[in-house]
């Protein structure tokens, strides 16, 4: 099922076209009526007039968190106070949080996008989709909620926390559908052992999952627990909140609701538009916003997008789960390296664990880097041989990756900090000579 | 005939192994023979201890890796060729050693740990030549 054929299965070129249509109106839009924005084009000698076509795009400058904090609260919203319908606010983890304002017109946008995502899922009216993600200043609550009864399907706005209620809603409302953090769904797993609720009485069949990262492993996890199909879905609050992207059921990446949200990959040191396959930093222009329209928003997430019909039949490109944070990036010996990188490539051989840190060094006016990887218990050899050819595997499989030399030390179990944080993922050594 | 070795990961860093055999004092388990085998970065420590399981147990509790590995142990009295007549009986019928290491147990012989990948057929065939093996229960008090 497609919930909007029509835009979501577009030829490439039309999309291009209406894109650019879009993007011109919202280019003049924020010029006349957000001095941010205008300022930032005069100084770049740009008028409205010079942006006709998508393809312009690339012309028009970079939009950061950092430009969304300095204009707190209201200071980037283009339209006037009294047609502001919606506030949300992202809890900022350093210095002030940032608000966005929804328009009318945009909180139908977000619910088409969506009912989008939903029907991705499988979701008709005849579910009960159970909203277990926050309510509150946090989208995704409410950002659920309104696509789901855009859907027809019946919402149960129970918002998140309070386990035994969910379990009981779960067992005695029917709930077909549950939407939350994949941690907060692999922890109902655990709950419903705890509580030994008997899975045949569940009619859970389907989970929409987003928020922060998770790992293939995680989504098997949850889909064994939950007796469901995970699906990925993908958003920020900046952009509008869940409903960025969403996997279909063939699950080759989320597709991007690309008639409102243009999706760019750049190289986060240069700025470079990267092309379609390469990994870099995520960038989102919103062209259908009405009351926080952004240009050109670097997301900081890492990944690759692909285009190419799907198997679904629709045209949408893809974007892969992100892999990191741009800020996480290194440059050793010229060449870009992210931590995820190294992490991504643990995960894939059977015999390691991604706990590991990345050691920076200069040595003779040289970068080198060392990668310590623990020797888990399962896969300690006692011989020699067999721990010297592990390490040769893991470097061998990193430098291919990287693009360039790293050594391998394998280290105890237990040794390297458990944290998710780039502090403890890399020591950079270089910084303090 | 069959001894259990434990095996643990070490990384080259001072103090690592003095943790370690604090540890096993500190559980009143006893170090009959070790080597160690070591590169650049790491070493293992090869062992045998009394009460291996728990040994295994309380090294993993205190974040090491720890693998046991079956060897055997034989004895080999202290003359000339007592070694060689051995280690021919075992190339002979085709048994490879990864790797041996060996302990004076008594003034007129020693002990040699013995790891093969082919435990059983290394110890039938050497008690087929009357060659001493120690049993589990020996070992672990030596
Ligand atoms: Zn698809």
């Amino acid at each position: 099922m497609i919930w909007n054929e029509h835009h979501e299965c577009m030829e490439r070129g039309q999309l291009a076209s209406l894109q650019g249509e879009r993007l011109k109106a919202m280019v003049e839009r924020v010029y006349f009526n957000v001095p941010f924005y205008r300022n930032k084009l005069q100084e770049m000698g740009i008028e409205p007039g010079d942006i006709r076509t998508v393809e312009d795009l690339k012309l028009l400058p970079f939009t950061t968190k950092q430009d969304l904090r300095d204009n707190y609260p209201f200071g980037l919203f283009a339209v006037p106070q009294q047609d502001v319908v919606r506030l949300h606010a992202s809890s900022g983890t350093t210095g002030k949080s940032t608000v966005v304002g929804y328009t009318h017109n945009d909180i139908m946008m977000w619910a088409e996008v969506v009912a989008r995502s939903l029907t991705m899922a499988g979701i008709t009216k005849s579910d009960i989709v159970q909203v277990a993600y926050g309510y509150g200043l946090f989208t995704g609550g409410l950002g659920l909620h309104y696509g789901a009864e855009k859907v027809g399907a019946s919402v149960i706005p129970i918002s998140g926390g309070n386990t035994k209620k969910q379990l009981q809603l779960l067992e005695d409302f029917g709930s077909t559908a549950i939407a939350c953090t994949p941690s907060y769904a692999a922890y109902l797993g655990e709950a419903l052992d705890e509580e030994k609720v008997d899975r045949s009485k569940l009619k859970l069949r389907a989970g929409i999952f987003g928020a922060e990262p998770w790992t293939e492993e995680m989504r098997a996890q949850i889909e064994k627990s939950l007796g469901i199909k995970a699906y990925d879905i993908y958003g920020l609050s900046e952009v509008i909140g869940p409903g960025v992207s969403m996997e279909c059921s063939c699950q080759k990446g989320m597709h991007i609701f690309e008639d409102h949200f243009i999706p760019e990959i750049i190289n986060p040191e240069s700025g470079e538009v990267l092309p379609y396959g390469e990994l870099g930093e995520l960038v989102f222009t919103t062209v259908t916003k009405e009351a926080m329209p952004l240009i050109r928003y670097r997301t900081r997430d890492l990944t690759r997008l692909h285009v190419g019909t799907c198997e679904c039949g629709r045209t949408l490109a893809r974007m892969e789960k992100c892999v990191g944070r741009s800020d996480d990036m290194l440059i050793i010996r010229g060449v870009n390296v992210f931590p995820s990188q190294v992490e991504s490539v643990l995960l894939e051989m059977s015999e390691t664990r991604p706990h590991y840190l990345l050691v920076v060094d200069r040595d003779n006016n040289l970068d080198t880097l060392e990668i310590q990887v623990e020797v888990e218990d399962q896969f300690f050899s006692d011989e020699v041989k067999e721990l010297e050819a592990l390490r040769k595997r893991i470097g061998s499989n990193l430098t291919s990756i990287l693009g360039l030399h790293a050594t391998v030390r394998l280290v105890e179990p237990g040794t390297i900090e458990r944290s998710m944080g780039k502090a403890q993922r890399v020591v950079d050594k270089r910084k303090l000579k | 005939m069959i001894i259990k070795q434990l095996s643990v990961f070490l990384e080259n860093r001072a103090g690592r192994l003095t943790e370690l055999t604090g540890i096993l004092a500190e559980n009143d388990i006893n170090i009959s023979a070790f080597s160690i085998a070591d590169t650049a970065d790491f070493g293992i420590l090869r062992m045998i201890a009394g009460k291996p399981e728990l040994a295994e147990k309380v090294l993993k509790e205190n974040g090491f890796a720890v693998k046991i590995t079956d060897v055997i142990c034989m004895t080999v009295p202290h003359k000339p060729g007592g070694l060689h007549r051995a280690l021919q009986i075992l190339s002979d019928n085709g048994i490879s050693i990864e790797y041996m290491y060996a302990f004076a147990a008594a003034a007129d012989q020693a002990t040699v740990v013995i790891r093969t990948d082919m435990p059983l057929k290394a110890i039938e065939v050497l008690q087929l030549h009357k060659l001493e093996l120690l049993k589990a229960g020996d070992v672990y008090q030596l």
